[in-house]
């Protein structure tokens, strides 16, 4: 037996093991890919990487694009961590934007600017968090498994927003039979500032890039959210929930709350994800009415950074900025050499799918080390944890 | 008004849209009384219609599309039976995983092999002759001028609920869905059960795919299904888990897709978006009551673990 130390270190080790095998996988299965698609594997891995970080323009879109995925990552780890499975990122995002656009169209010009953007915040999360939160609920108290409501609710969220966007929301300067679906333009001063990094002899990294401050508040809100999982009686909660279900519920836990607020708490980040995408970078809620139209899939790729960053908010961090520049990348790899942008959303399918699959060895071996320590408590865990259960 | 819009081609054009919802669902229904829940049938679909397409485009005939798709489907359904039942994966996550391979890869193969959407010939309608010319209420429109597909998922609907509730392997599949521990200790396999189902039902999600891109639209381009695939499996809790109640679930959904085609159609100025909503909304309350019925398999989505 190794000393106690070596040990708990091997330990932490291995708990990185599930990203980093999930990664080299989905490299291997994309190389084949690309080697099947007759592309040079070398020339493809090139181009994607300088298309993600190449120029200081390629690194501000690959944060662009991460900043949408850290939210909803942010909020799928909340959401996770309670045996949740939320896929709703996709609706509470919309209802986070529509709600925060019209308090952006609503308020703007009528108060001091910086309350209008507050305000555009708070209720982009308030409306995030009740749709999430209804699918929690109706998992707590109706038992109606969470991954069908909010799989339904992501498309009654899209098809409001196509009627929103068609009728009561729409740009009085686009009214007309053939009109783009959008808002009016918010004002320039509720629109958040562009993120620009000083520099040493007055040079300023990211000037004339489209990089806002979304990035900064997702920063923020994953080191609210860890705080929250990790340093608080409700975080404990929400996690005691996750990992056992039956034993929470017999140490007093009102599990059924701990589940709504967790779906509540997972919907506000996605929500976040909506108003800021609308008030950092297009100015205007706009869709092209495909269910994507607006979200570009960030309720999708939320998930995989959340799976990919260890269901930890840290974690998700550069999980996102890995995505974003996947996504930017995968763009350049079309332009330079043929390959469909489309191969990216294949590789997130096998890193989540690996994802997953890993798990489940970290699990077992955490089956062990228990039982190397106090077989009592392997033997429920055995029983709570390994046919992990997710009521329907 | 009403005459207008109810007329009997969209009566007939409600059992044609059904046919893919039925495919999918009720392959969906055979790995989810076994205990598995396939979250990936979106992605396996989008994968079958692709190839179906693609052979169908290459080689004339719609037939050999439709093989393909069901030889793709098996495929798929073998890495999802793979994921869930020998890895034990949660299998919520890991269908979101299959989904978005299938979303990429049937994009990605678009791309490089076809480029932009073409149609193909496809299946055409066969008259049922006699049946076909009953003029009374437009029956012989509504239910026998159709294509072949059609008529083999209505015929799917009688042919699954004897094999699942009258067949030893309907049996099988009930018992390692229900009580696994039990199945195993009869000397069934359960790991074996579950893979037939899963690899069954994603060859019937192929053939719903096919069902979309040689035979309804006859053409093929990215993301064909637009979350289809994730209705089929609400439709099993909404049909719970029987599939005269999927029959239902699937009419319901393709009836106001139908109506909603007619009603823009004739120029009508009723805001689509409502009609299209309707269907999940009450999918969703529909699930709000399923979920107080005892008719789910009480080891969906849990892995089997043989107690030492």
């Amino acid at each position: 037996m190794p000393r106690p130390h070596a040990r708990a270190w091997f330990d932490r080790l291995f708990d990185l093991f599930p990203p980093a095998i999930s990664l080299f996988a989905a490299l291997a299965v994309a190389s084949i890919l690309l080697i099947a698609l007759n592309a040079n594997v070398t020339d493809a891995y090139v181009a994607l990487i300088t298309g993600a970080f190449g120029t200081e323009n390629a690194t501000a879109e690959t944060l662009v694009k991460a900043i949408p995925v850290l939210f909803v990552g942010i909020g799928i780890c909340v959401a996770f961590r309670a045996n949740v499975i939320n896929i709703g990122g996709e609706g509470q995002m919309i209802a986070g934007a529509v709600a925060g656009v019209a308090v952006a169209l609503g308020f703007g010009g009528q108060m001091a600017p910086f309350l209008v953007v507050i305000l555009s915040l708070i209720a982009g999360f308030i409306a995030g968090a009740l749709y999430g939160g209804l699918a929690g609920f109706l998992k707590a108290y109706f038992n109606v498994n969470e991954i069908l409501s909010t799989i339904m609710l992501n498309q009654v969220a899209v098809q409001m927003m196509n009627f929103l966007l068609n009728g009561p929301l729409l740009d009085p300067t686009e009214a007309g039979t053939n009109h783009i679906p959008k808002t009016a333009r918010i004002l320039a001063e509720i629109q958040l500032p562009r993120l620009t990094i000083g520099w040493t002899d007055g040079v300023e990294l990211f000037a004339r890039t489209r990089l806002h401050y979304g990035l900064l508040i997702a920063v923020l809100l994953a080191v609210v959210m860890y705080v929250l999982l990790w340093h608080t009686p409700l975080g404990y909660r929400i996690r005691a929930v996750g990992f056992n279900e039956r034993a929470s519920r017999y140490a007093g836990i009102p599990v059924r709350r701990q589940v709504v607020l967790a779906m509540f708490l997972a919907g506000g980040c996605a929500g976040l994800a909506g108003v800021v995408q609308v008030l950092g970078l297009q100015y205007r809620l706009q869709t092209d009415g495909s269910p994507a139209g607006f979200t570009a899939n960030a309720g999708f790729n939320g998930i995989v950074a959340a799976l990919f960053g260890g269901l930890n908010p840290f974690g998700a961090i550069p999980a996102s900025i890995f995505f974003g520049g996947l996504l930017v990348g995968a763009q350049n790899m079309q332009r330079d050499i043929g390959v469909p942008a489309s191969l990216i959303t294949a590789v997130n399918g096998i890193i989540v799918v690996f994802a997953v699959s890993s798990q489940v060895f970290v699990r077992r071996r955490r089956q062990r080390r228990l039982q190397a320590e106090s077989p009592v408590t392997a033997k429920l865990e055995a029983v709570e944890v390994a046919p992990r259960k997710v009521e329907a | 008004m009403i005459d207008q819009i109810l007329t009997a081609s969209v009566f007939a054009a409600a059992l044609r849209l059904a046919t893919p919802y039925m495919f999918a669902s009720i392959g969906e229904m055979f790995g989810q009384r076994s205990g598995v829940l396939n979250l990936g049938v979106d992605g396996i679909m989008l994968m079958g219609a692709f190839f179906a397409h693609y052979v169908a485009l290459s080689t004339g005939s719609a037939v050999l599309g439709v093989g393909a798709a069901l030889v793709v489907g098996a495929v798929m359904g073998l890495a999802m039976a793979f994921i869930s039942v020998t890895l034990k994966a949660e299998q919520g996550i890991s269908g979101i995983g299959v989904y978005l391979f299938g979303l990429g890869m049937s994009e990605l193969l678009f791309q490089r092999l076809v480029g932009t959407p073409r149609s193909v010939e496809g299946f055409t309608d066969i008259y049922i002759p006699g049946l076909s010319d009953i003029q009374f209420l437009g029956i012989g429109e509504i239910f026998f001028r159709h294509n072949i597909l059609v008529y083999v998922a209505f015929l799917l609907v009688p042919i699954s609920a004897y094999v699942i509730s009258r067949t030893p392997f309907g049996l099988m599949i009930r018992a390692v869905g229900q009580n696994p521990q039990a199945a195993d200790a009869m000397g069934i396999s359960v790991a074996r059960v579950r893979y037939m189902t899963v690899i069954l039902g994603s060859m019937l999600a192929g053939l719903a795919g096919a069902s979309l891109s040689v035979a309804l639209l006859k053409v093929f381009q990215q993301n064909l299904t637009s979350g289809l695939g994730f209705i089929a499996v609400a439709l099993v809790y909404f049909g719970r888990w029987r599939p005269v109640g999927i029959l239902i679930g699937a009419l319901l959904f393709s009836f106001v897709n139908a109506l909603q085609l007619q009603v823009s159609a004739i120029g009508l100025d009723i805001p689509a978006e409502f009609a299209v909503m309707a269907p999940y909304v009450i999918t969703i309350i529909a699930l709000v009551f399923a979920s107080r019925q005892t008719e789910k398999p009480d080891a969906l989505t849990k892995p089997f673990e043989r107690g030492e």
